[in-house]
């Protein structure tokens, strides 16, 4: 650069002339300011600060290594990101009208919500479940309950999304079935299983095994998929969560692929070739509120993930660099107070995601900080994607921000503050050592804490929470689960383990247990279970007898 | 000579929703505020609740959830307090509860509910005034 | 409920009774002395074990893991944890019940958090009649776990019969540890996380340190590898636990431990009293905010100051 110091020195008249000058009379808002990650922002951006980028290697173009821009050629010139909205509640019945009626205005891919005993493998019936039958997602105990679940929707024709951890080879084994019986093969399959559950261990909780057994149950899922289903994604190695619970935008990146690493890591280990199975990892992302930190962080997790495949696990495909990902805005950012507020925090939040390069994204509802959202919600918030989709032109061209001074800064200053934080993970011996001795547990925790204590105080601004409050009556109406969903569901669960041959469900058991104990592959095995209509509890319980169950080493 | 009595609370996680950022950052709050905060964990039964306040001797429970089993299990730990004869805890709540589901959890004998956004501030007010000392 | 209800409820086992007087002593509040002279003659039955060790060593899951063992074995459990309170704000965190879970509903195990409040008599004091107290209640063994850092691992000594001093393969600086102190109070070794690298090499360096050990007794400390995750190492540790006790009783050492006990606590007692009572008449007397502002004016000296006010004290005493 021949004008660097010319610039340099035009920075410097600047700084001390008129900025200096309106300063003395008008201070600026803040001494400091920073991002919700407190990397300094500083006034202004130049060329001075993107001269460390070098084009080709850092950014390179949509579709190549690095993926910086973007992991497709085309982006959204070709196809819009999906539009995938989470839902699920009551039984498949009712889940199953909600999935009709998105798919009718426009929705393109579906996404489950289980209930929670479902997620932790436990059945309907189990008294552990009582009261949470059908609450956060929908109840699923056996393969009777999916099949109405999918009831008139072409599996060859979605993709689908299923929010499910611990179980996943379980649910993952009903959809299959599923398919089957509509006569779809298995290898037609689009879709994605969470499937990550080094999250749940330090943000989400639905555990249900120790560390080393579920990761086994995840290296067989990568396995079987690379040999029957090419087109499903294998895990979604989650950021979300652990934003949720209180990480900032770097924390949530570098825990993130830090757990990202684990499984490539157990993957390779388990005997299985790099390009095998890596190009079929997806990730899963929050839209927080600090605007271009967000496009940033997404920017940066793209580069990182591509560096970290090549140089340290020697990828030699590009497919395996890929990091597509999913987004939802950040729930925990919708206020209770005035939350028709939420409709305009959500918008902002999607339209980071896009800047960002989204592959499919979640919008949420306004209503989430009080309850489950109303079909007109739900509505809203698929508009809102339309909307930025349809209207706004922002898809038009491929990644429109970069080359900004402050983007490019600050995604070179993210991508250097997460590799900090990998390094010291490593250190530690991977992301399930520093899960086990509550590292990341507790830093999230404290980011968490001074959130909230900088709220309280005042220092962060919550529209309509610390500042521009109005008195109001809260008379939303909202979505209440009938109280009979549970009767009817353990009903419905009784009258499957009557109708079965239960016969059949024991040699299926059998297998599993015997499986579980010596080093099968056990996705066919629980396939085998599950076709013959054993249930979720049922299958869950053997691996727990096998297996054990983890305990939280929580750490406060 | 009175001078170490603490309030001691139970913060707890009932039913099976494992979003605990609320349950720790408010017993943190809590015990920055001087207090004695034993925390349970996730996926506590009524029954556990109940039963780790009556050893803890606690003078107040604090219930987190989330996930909209609220109706279904805090009035259960209300039910066994009050068979215990520990109905003089004081019982408070937060987490995703909608406003038409108060007025019966305060019927059931939960003190207050805090929703989303509440400052932490004000529930340490709440249990420093409200516990029966 | 009065004095006499405490007692006679923590007799008949009323486990809301129990909680209450441990809060009483707590609290340092007058009745909880007058409770426990009144429980004292149904103590002396359980058998107290201390457990200590750095923070991460996986403390509160060996206890866990142990509490089920000695469960199997038919035997009923207390459980004290104990954890620092805040030096600022005098709060506390207390999270240990969190890995306990699996024993809350079982009502032959008794789990008590405590702070460790800065009391004026010292953590031993509140931790031991703590245990007193559910000693009195009926458990037989009573499990005190305590964070090895500082002042209380020595206290534990004091107040458990057997001590099991915890560690995990790695870092360092735990051998340090060892040797400034821990490694004399130990009758039982543990170390946890077997599976980790560098466990062996752990038991190694510890077997070394006690081989040169030159106030080595009949005792000698095993050391037992452990992973309270998975249980393994546990039955044999508990059979070790056991077979101390019996070495206590064979050996007579039991008895004299228990009067070398008795003898330090009347000591720590009286110190104790006589420190509160002299505090209660003099804090907040104008006299006594004289005294201190003549001492701090250089125009009296604190050394006489304070003879003079214990003479006076001890003269009205006795009136």
């Amino acid at each position: 650069m021949s004008d660097e110091n010319s610039l340099k020195k035009a920075l410097s008249d600047w700084e001390k002339g008129p900025v200096a000058k309106t300063i003395n009379r008008f201070p600026e808002r803040e001494e400091e300011f920073k991002t919700i990650s407190g990397i300094p922002v500083k006034r202004l951006y130049t060329p001075l600060d993107t001269q460390t980028v070098d084009y080709l290697q850092d950014l390179g173009f949509p579709g190549q290594y690095p993926f910086t821009r973007g992991v497709q050629p085309t982006m959204y010139r070709g196809r819009f990101w999906t539009m995938r909205q989470y839902s699920g509640f009551a039984t498949a019945k009712e889940t199953n009208e909600r999935f009709r009626f998105l798919l009718d205005q426009g929705q393109t891919g579906l996404s489950v919500a289980f209930d929670l005993p479902t997620q932790i493998g436990y059945d309907s019936d189990n008294p552990m479940s009582h009261g949470e039958v059908g609450k956060v997602g929908v109840a699923i105990d056996s393969l009777a309950d999916m099949e109405v679940l999918f009831d008139g929707i072409p599996l060859n024709k979605v993709s689908t999304s299923m929010t499910i951890n611990a179980p996943a080879a379980v649910l993952l084994a009903m959809y299959i079935a599923v398919a089957e019986k509509q006569g779809v093969p298995m290898e037609k399959l689009r879709g994605t299983i969470q499937n990550d559950i080094l999250k749940e261990y330090v943000a989400r909780g639905t555990y249900i095994f120790p560390p080393k057994p579920s990761m086994r149950l995840i290296t067989d899922i990568f396995k079987f998929c690379s040999e029957n289903m090419p087109l499903w994604n294998t895990i979604s190695i989650s950021g979300y969560h652990i934003r949720e619970a209180g990480s900032t935008a770097v924390q949530e990146l570098a825990f993130t692929l830090a757990n990202g690493i684990a499984y490539v890591k157990a993957a390779i280990e388990a005997g299985l070739d790099v390009d095998a199975f890596a190009s079929r990892l997806s990730f899963f992302f929050g839209s927080h509120s600090d605007f271009l930190e967000e496009i940033a962080k997404f920017r940066a997790a793209r580069r990182l993930w591509a560096r970290i495949m090549r140089e340290r696990f020697g990828a030699r495909d590009d497919k395996s660099c890929r990091l597509r990902f999913h987004t939802q805005t950040a729930g925990c950012t919708l206020t209770a107070q005035q939350p028709d507020n939420n409709i305009v925090r959500v918008t902002l939040q999607a339209l980071q995601a896009v800047l960002g390069g989204t592959n499919s994204l979640h919008t949420n509802s306004r209503d989430e900080a009080l309850a489950l959202p109303t079909e007109e919600s739900v509505q809203i918030a698929l508009r809102t994607q339309q909307i930025i989709a349809y209207e706004t032109g922002v898809g038009d061209t491929i990644d429109p921000l970069a080359g900004s001074y402050y983007i490019e800064s600050l995604t070179n200053e993210i991508e250097e503050c997460v590799m900090k934080y990998i390094e010291k993970i490593d250190s530690m011996g991977g992301a399930p050592a520093a899960i086990e001795n509550g590292y990341i547990q507790s830093e999230i925790h404290n980011s968490a804490y001074q959130f909230q204590t900088a709220v309280d105080a005042g220092q962060r601004i919550v529209v309509g929470v610390n500042k521009f409050i109005v008195p109001e009556e809260r008379t939303i109406d909202y979505l209440r689960v009938d109280p009979h969903v549970e009767e009817e569901q353990v009903a419905r669960l009784k009258k499957v383990r009557e109708t079965r041959d239960n016969d059949r469900v024991q040699e299926t058991l059998e297998a599993l247990k015997a499986g579980a104990k010596g080093d099968e592959n056990l996705v066919p095995l629980i396939l085998d279970a599950v076709k013959a209509y054993a249930t979720l509890g049922e299958i869950c319980d053997v691996l727990r007898d096998v297996f054990g169950e983890y305990k939280s080493p929580d750490i406060l | 000579m009175n001078s170490s009595k603490k309030i001691r609370v139970l913060i707890a996680k009932p039913g099976l929703d494992g979003h605990d950022r609320g349950a720790k950052v408010v017993a943190r709050a809590l015990r920055d505020a001087g207090m004695e905060v034993i925390y349970t964990g996730l996926r506590q039964t009524p029954e556990m609740i109940v039963e780790s306040a009556l050893q803890e001797d606690v003078d107040c429970i604090g219930l987190s959830i989330l996930s909209g089993a609220h109706m279904a299990l805090f009035p259960r730990v209300m039910e066994l307090l009050r068979k215990e004869g520990a109905n003089d805890i004081l019982v408070v709540g937060g987490g995703i509860i909608p406003e038409d589901d108060i007025p019966e959890l305060k019927k059931a004998g939960i003190a207050e509910i805090f929703g989303p956004g509440t400052p932490l501030e004000d529930i340490v007010e709440y249990i420093r005034t409200h516990v029966k000392k | 409920m009065s004095i006499d209800d405490l007692v006679e409820a923590v007799l008949s086992g009323k486990r809301r009774a129990l909680a209450r007087v441990i809060t009483l002593i707590e609290n340092e509040d007058p009745k909880a002395d007058k409770i426990l002279s009144a429980l004292y003659k149904h103590t002396g039955k359980a058998h107290v074990i201390g457990v200590t060790g750095p923070p991460g060593s996986g403390k509160s899951t060996i206890v866990t893991r142990m509490t089920a063992e000695f469960r199997r074995r038919s035997k009923t459990v207390g459980i004290i944890c104990v954890d620092p309170s805040s030096p600022f704000t005098g709060g506390a965190l207390l999270g240990d019940r969190i890995r306990m879970q699996e024993h809350t509903l079982d009502r032959e195990v008794f789990v008590r958090s405590m702070g460790t409040r800065g009391h004026l008599g010292g953590l031993s004091r509140a931790t031991s009649d703590a245990v007193r107290v559910i000693d009195a209640f009926g458990k037989d063994i009573i499990i005190v776990e305590t964070v090895g850092t500082g002042q209380s691992e020595v206290d534990v000594v004091e107040l458990a019969h057997t001590v099991i001093v915890t560690d995990v393969p790695g870092s360092g600086d735990d051998i340090q540890a060892i040797k400034a102190g821990i490694m004399e109070i130990a009758d039982i070794f543990v170390v946890n996380k077997k599976d980790l690298p560098g466990a062996d090499k752990k038991v190694t360096e510890i077997n070394a340190m006690l081989d040169i050990d030159p106030n080595m007794g009949m005792w000698r400390p095993p050391v037992i590898l452990t992973n309270a995750n998975t249980g393994e190492g546990i039955p044999e540790l508990v059979d070790k636990i056991e077979e101390h006790m019996r070495f206590l009783v064979e050996t007579g050492l039991l008895k004299k431990k228990g009067l070398e006990r008795s003898k330090e606590e009347l000591e720590q007692l009286m110190k104790y009293k006589l420190t509160r009572e002299l505090l209660m008449k003099l804090q907040g007397t104008p006299e006594y905010e004289e005294a201190i502002q003549k001492i701090a004016e250089r125009i009296a000296d604190p050394y006489t100051v304070a003879e003079r006010l214990i003479l006076d004290f001890l003269v009205k005493f006795r009136e």
